[in-house]
């Protein structure tokens, strides 16, 4: 298997990333616009709470092998749409695809194991498991977790010392070595955040979702989960992140895509987004909310929250 | 006061099969609660079933044992699902309220006067277990070490108890220490971070519900094969508290706290009976203070003082481990 080569990489066929880039410099910058190699395809997606719109995405298409950022003010909708496409909230009415297969409506262990993995803005550590576990759970296709080989070691546990290896190759990459058998638990912020990460990575997914991932993170962790991103990105995973900092975003993202009030109401790769009036007036214009306010969890934590209590 | 008398009671007790069949139950209720992170209020519900399905099975139908154990195992496993399916997918807090009143809707069911033609209502079923006593090598007589001894009887189904409990042991340990039991302890700690990794946490936690049932079930059968007797009030909801007292005085999510918490549990409580109805008749405590009669109630009530006691200073149960279970306070 080629995706032991390169932890956390699932898609041994996903094209040279650089390549995926240049390729959407054609990509006219409006909003809906077709990408030439889309892996994750919206089409009218709505959700709304109670008389709000928190979501109504008329078109939206990820390009593989790419990074893209999702920027919008608080209340933008971005978490909602993370959510519907996870498998964590429904949505009202819309489809969605991706790699090719129908994915409107699966449940988010289905989506998972399809390759569409996410994390969350509030993180989400397993806090009695050790960071190594953390890891090990989120393998595919495990044997053992089978009710009846379970309790047969003999049956998994060749499947169980390879599982362990790649949690280890990533505890490395991420630079957890330190906290390996601490429970996750005891963490810092910044540490949950990259277990988060690579933990996501552990999945083997084809493309990522990650809400917020740099939120209340310090600026040398900032830079080192970027890194972190840019790497993957190269090494063929599809990335999608949502992020306040624009310059946060300049650096790191092939292509940008703006909400506001639920909509999405720019796309384009990041350095025609600055000056794209839509986006202004989505953030200075209505809302007067500055980019770069990203430390406060606002209404925006509350919702990650409230979208997923309400699943349940 | 005879303190042997004293020590050699409570020891019957912790070593006796009570003490198994509680450590049985408490083992299924801690893959509910200590591992699985289930609110099951109502595990003596399927003590009940379990002990009843014997029972129906061998005196109602004319069974033969064997028979009604399997029938006993069935009724837990159907338990289980009528009270997962609904509540599963739900809030925590759903389980342990219909779990809570299940517990309680049942005994209610097996006392009812229309239920007595196959349950024996209020009056219970008698002599369903001889084919298990049939079975017992151990020549008549009376074992004993040191201050304990029990006949062969007792002996009997004692062995088979710590034997049912060495076995359950054996493969609970195999089991959360699996890929599996890893699955399950995700859930417990946070079932939407299992989700988003692809675990599908309603099969997950629904296995947990009918596995850690069907031990309660054994547990049931167990208790009653030991009086050769099913009735209704023995399955009272005080069953199910009892059963969390010893899980968390042995230690919740530790494979041997339950057994480790109920040998003490009934050690103590036996110890504390004894030793209060010995000093009564002794003068040492006055009975205008506490008469003989009183002794049941005042023992539970210190050992609710215990319970507090070690919750106080030390939350994790005996085996637990603190820094771990401070941790799951989110
Ligand atoms: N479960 C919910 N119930 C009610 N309103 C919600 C819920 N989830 C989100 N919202 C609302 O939907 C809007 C979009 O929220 P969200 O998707 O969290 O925004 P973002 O992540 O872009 O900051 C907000 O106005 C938020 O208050
Ligand atoms: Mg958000």
């Amino acid at each position: 298997m080629s995706a032991e080569d390169v932890p956390g990489v699932a898609s041994p066929d996903v094209g040279v990333s650089a390549e995926a880039a240049g390729r959407l410099a054609g990509t006219v910058p409006e909003p809906g616009v077709r990408k030439p190699d889309p892996l994750l395809v919206l089409d009218r997606v709505t959700r709304s709470f109670g008389g709000l719109t928190a979501v109504r995405v008329d078109h939206l298409e990820v390009q593989r092998g790419t990074i893209t950022a999702l920027i919008g003010p608080n209340g933008a909708g971005k978490t909602t749409l993370f959510n519907i496409v996870s498998g964590f909230d429904r949505a009202d009415s819309g489809r969605w695809s991706f790699a090719g297969h129908p994915l409107t409506g699966r449940p988010a262990h289905r989506v998972a194991r399809q390759g569409l993995v996410r994390t969350f803005q509030l993180t989400r550590v397993l806090a009695r498991l050790t960071v190594r576990e953390n890891l090990m759970l989120a393998a595919d296709g495990q044997h053992g977790e089978r009710l009846l080989p379970a309790v047969m070691r003999p049956l998994w546990r060749g499947q169980e010392r390879e599982t362990g290896r790649r949690a280890d190759e990533l505890i490395e990459r991420f630079r957890l070595q330190g906290v390996r058998d601490d429970f996750a638990g005891t963490l810092s912020g910044g540490q949950r955040k990259l277990l988060e990460m690579a933990r996501a990575l552990m999945a083997r997914p084809i493309m990522v979702l990650l809400d917020e991932p740099m939120a209340g993170v310090n600026p040398v962790l900032t830079q080192s989960l970027l890194r972190h991103m840019a790497e993957l990105r190269d090494e063929g995973l599809t990335v999608c992140f949502v992020e306040h900092d624009m310059d946060v975003v300049m650096g790191v993202s092939d292509w940008v895509a703006v909400m506001a009030d639920g909509r999405l109401v720019a796309e384009g790769p990041p350095h025609t987004i600055g000056q794209n009036p839509a986006v202004v007036d989505a953030y200075l214009g209505k809302r007067h909310d500055e980019p770069g306010t990203a430390g406060d969890p606002g209404p925006t934590g509350s919702g990650d929250a409230r979208a997923i209590g309400d699943e349940e | 006061m005879d303190f042997e008398v004293i020590v050699s009671d409570a020891l019957r007790s912790g070593i006796g099969p009570i003490a198994a069949v509680y450590a049985l139950a408490a083992m299924g209720l801690n893959l509910h609660f200590g591992y699985t992170g289930l609110l099951n209020f109502g595990q003596v519900g399927f003590m009940l079933v379990g002990a009843y399905g014997l029972a129906v099975t061998v005196v109602t139908y004319g069974g033969a044992m064997w028979l009604g154990v399997l029938g006993g195992l069935a009724c837990a496993v159907v338990l289980a699902l009528l009270l997962g399916v609904p509540t599963l997918r739900l809030r925590a807090d759903y389980l342990a309220i219909t779990t809570i009143a299940a517990g309680e809707t049942l005994r209610l069911f097996y006392r009812s006067s229309w239920a007595e033609p196959v349950t024996g209502g209020v009056y219970g079923l008698q002599r369903f277990a001889n084919d298990f006593y049939d079975l017992n090598p151990i020549p008549r007589g009376s074992y004993g070490v040191w201050l304990v001894s029990f006949d062969a009887r007792d002996l009997w189904v004692l062995t088979v108890g710590w034997g049912l409990v060495a076995v359950v042991g054996a493969l609970l340990a195999l089991l959360v220490h699996s890929p599996w039991g890893r699955v399950v302890r995700a859930v417990r700690d946070d079932e939407t971070a299992a989700r988003s990794l692809g675990k599908n946490v309603y099969a997950y936690k629904m296995q947990s519900l009918v596995l850690g049932g069907v031990i309660g079930a054994v547990a049931g059968m167990l208790q009653a094969i030991q009086v050769q007797s099913v009735s209704p009030d023995t399955f009272d909801p005080a069953v199910t508290f009892f059963l969390y007292t010893l899980l968390v005085l042995g230690g919740a999510g530790r494979i041997l706290g339950p057994v480790v918490g109920s040998i003490l549990f009934w050690f103590l409580l036996t110890f504390l009976d004894s030793a209060l109805r010995q000093a009564i008749e002794a003068g040492y405590v006055s009975s205008e203070l506490i008469s003989t009669s009183e002794v049941g109630a005042v023992r539970f009530a210190l050992v609710g003082l215990t319970l507090i006691l070690l919750i106080v200073f030390r939350p994790q149960g005996l085996l637990g481990n603190r820094k771990e279970m401070m941790l799951s306070e989110r």
